[in-house]
């Protein structure tokens, strides 16, 4: 198992920094700068400006030292938050992403795992029927057609939730944010479990339990969950991804103070620090994810061999 | 159909059988229908409204709908917004055909060559899906945005280049299936070169599971076009898409709700219509996996 985990840290390495020079060049193809302001700057302040972050150097000077930095675990300071440095903008904003990434995922784990059971067990029933309906809503729903719609009928309408804001992590504002970020997963999630499920149910060891005399609700909970949830594990990573992508515009439109508005605003504004710092985070957080789920796979798949 | 008419010793195609189940796929015949609408609706529509899409009329700002002949009412600046839904619906569905077609495109030939030809061609070229498998691609395609500016070439390639992933995987591995069969044995034993067995006889064989694929892609292009726009990083205005106009329905929905729900209702319709297709043509050509 631990050359294992080698190996793939060794994959790991070159997938960096791919990202890394993929992301570098791309940044600094953009035209425009992150100094450019209505009020043009003196030639003689732009090049003081410039020499201080070292960008009066070449390209590839500026990349080669960029990628020592990067060795190091120093990513440079912001560009346009003069005072900090990208490690410091990361570290205030990416718990509130977390929080509300994990508390999705846990969610839409506990609700999409339960009504994928339950649609199995009535399969080609008015409960399969019905849950399967709402897994393809969930799916042809956007999340940016679900929040504002959430917020007409609970904030505006309703007046029970928050519209926006986060109001340092206070439940009622996680709501509207959580669900949202939730949904989409909740129903590949249901989908996945049922899909799983069902074969397993026809599965021989199954048959055994059932000829043994073991209720329905045991053989479920005690002999088919297990093996019928393993195709979620290698959901994990994908289910990250949406996540990320769906926290792009979850944080957007409830004005959250988290990793995903910085990353749109900073690409636009050329803060070139910022916007590398948080590829290289979300490139390694989904990298790691995938080593897990593959870990995770294992230990819950006997027939599994890590190689 | 009139099959059930014809003499009784005809065979019936694997096609045939497909069609069949298709079409008694009550939901698949019912996106057919509703996919068939939109898109005629898309085609004709822009040119028979009484407003231009992009037609600003100061004095009919935030008409309700029905109100003074706007169907679906007019947005902030008077601009009538069934006209902007009908030339949106066509923007989309136009990305989500071009960009899907990019992707069919490199999806096929990049699989087909890695499954055909295999060994150390076929890690090299898998492993660089892997890789690019396991990037944050959507930041990717923010920058490329950022970068070059949105125009609508870009949007296309952006996204084409995402979706193309899954695609030389399906294919790669249908390929592997098919290279052993014998009429490539036979096709080979006629003196057929690589490239000439890969055109003619195995990318015609693909055909199935790419077209089920290629049904799933065109929704999810559409919503990553749409997710793009709603960033204000994809098409731009005046052009509308499904995403423009749910981005800046969402702004003004407590004045103008209806600015949010119709775009909102086309998007899903839409999507669920691919979606419907898709899962009906993935129960009629492969029928194990029901």
């Amino acid at each position: 198992m631990f050359r294992f985990i080698g190996r793939r840290l060794l994959v790991a390495i070159p997938t960096l920094f791919l990202v890394v020079t993929l992301a570098f060049f791309m940044m600094r193809a953009a035209p425009g700068g992150p100094f450019d302001s209505d009020r043009k700057l003196s030639p003689a302040i732009e090049k003081n400006v410039l020499a201080k972050y070292g960008m009066n150097r070449p390209l590839g000077a500026q990349y080669l030292s960029y990628l020592a930095g990067v060795a190091r675990g120093d990513l440079g300071p912001s560009l346009k938050y003069r005072d900090k440095s990208v490690l410091e903008i990361l570290k205030e904003n990416y718990l509130v992403s977390l929080k509300l990434g994990g508390s999705a995922i846990l969610l839409a784990a506990l609700i999409g795992v339960s009504l994928g059971v339950l649609a199995a067990m009535r399969q080609n029933r008015a409960a399969d029927y019905g849950v399967m309906t709402v897994a393809i809503l969930g799916v042809c729903i956007p999340t940016f057609v679900t929040a504002p719609l959430l917020v007409l009928a609970f904030a505006s309408k309703l007046g029970w939730l928050p519209s926006a804001g986060w109001n340092g992590g206070a439940l009622v504002n996680m709501v509207l944010p959580v669900t949202v970020l939730a949904l989409p997963q909740i129903a590949i999630i249901s989908r996945l479990t049922r899909a799983g499920m069902v074969e397993v149910l026809h599965s021989n060891y199954v048959r055994t339990a059932r000829a043994k005399g073991l209720s329905e609700r045991r053989i479920v909970t005690h002999h088919a969950l297990r093996a019928a949830i393993l195709p979620l594990v290698s959901y994990l990573g994908p289910a990250c991804a949406g996540l990320i992508t769906g926290s792009l515009v979850v944080e957007k439109i409830f004005n959250l103070p988290g990793l995903g508005k910085f990353f749109v605003i900073s690409a636009l504004q050329r803060d070139y620090t910022v916007v590398m710092g948080m590829v290289i985070f979300y490139a390694a957080l989904i990298l790691i994810l995938n080593l897990l789920a593959d870990l995770a796979h294992a230990a819950l798949d006997p027939r599994v061999r890590l190689a | 159909m009139g099959a059930s008419a014809g003499p009784p010793l005809k065979g019936r195609s694997l096609w045939d059988d497909a069609r069949r189940r298709l079409l008694r796929n009550r939901g698949a015949v019912t996106g057919m229908v509703v996919l068939g609408l939109l898109v005629s609706a898309a085609a004709v529509g822009p040119a028979l409204t009484p407003w231009g899409y992009d037609q600003v009329n100061k004095t009919d700002v935030w008409f309700a709908p029905l109100q003074h002949g706007h169907l679906f009412g007019t947005d902030a600046l008077g601009r009538d917004l069934l006209a902007r839904l009908l030339m949106g619906l066509r923007v989309s569905l136009a990305i989500g055909l071009v960009a899907t077609f990019v992707s069919l495109v490199i999806g096929v030939a990049w699989g087909s060559v890695a499954g055909f030809v295999g060994g150390r061609l076929d890690e090299v070229m898998m492993r660089f899906v892997d890789v690019l498998y396991s990037l944050p691609f959507i930041f990717f395609v923010i920058l490329l945005m950022v970068t070059f500016g949105s125009n609508f070439i870009l949007i296309f390639v952006a996204i084409g280049a995402v979706e193309w992933l899954t695609m030389s995987r399906i294919v790669r591995g249908q390929t592997l299936t098919l290279k052993h069969k014998e009429f490539v044995e036979a096709a080979r034993a006629a003196g057929l070169g690589r490239g000439g067995i890969i055109a003619r006889h195995i990318v015609p064989n693909l055909l199935g599971p790419v077209v089920v694929y290629v049904t799933l892609t065109i929704p999810a292009v559409i919503l990553a076009e749409s997710f793009l726009s709603f960033l204000g990083l994809g098409v731009q205005p005046p052009m509308a898409s499904l995403g423009t106009l749910i981005a800046s329905g969402a702004s003004d929905m407590e004045l103008a709700p209806w600015l949010l729900i119709f775009p909102s209702a086309v998007m899903v319709v839409t999507l669920m219509s691919f979606n419907f297709i898709g899962d009906g043509l993935r129960d009629a050509i492969d029928p194990k996996d029901r």
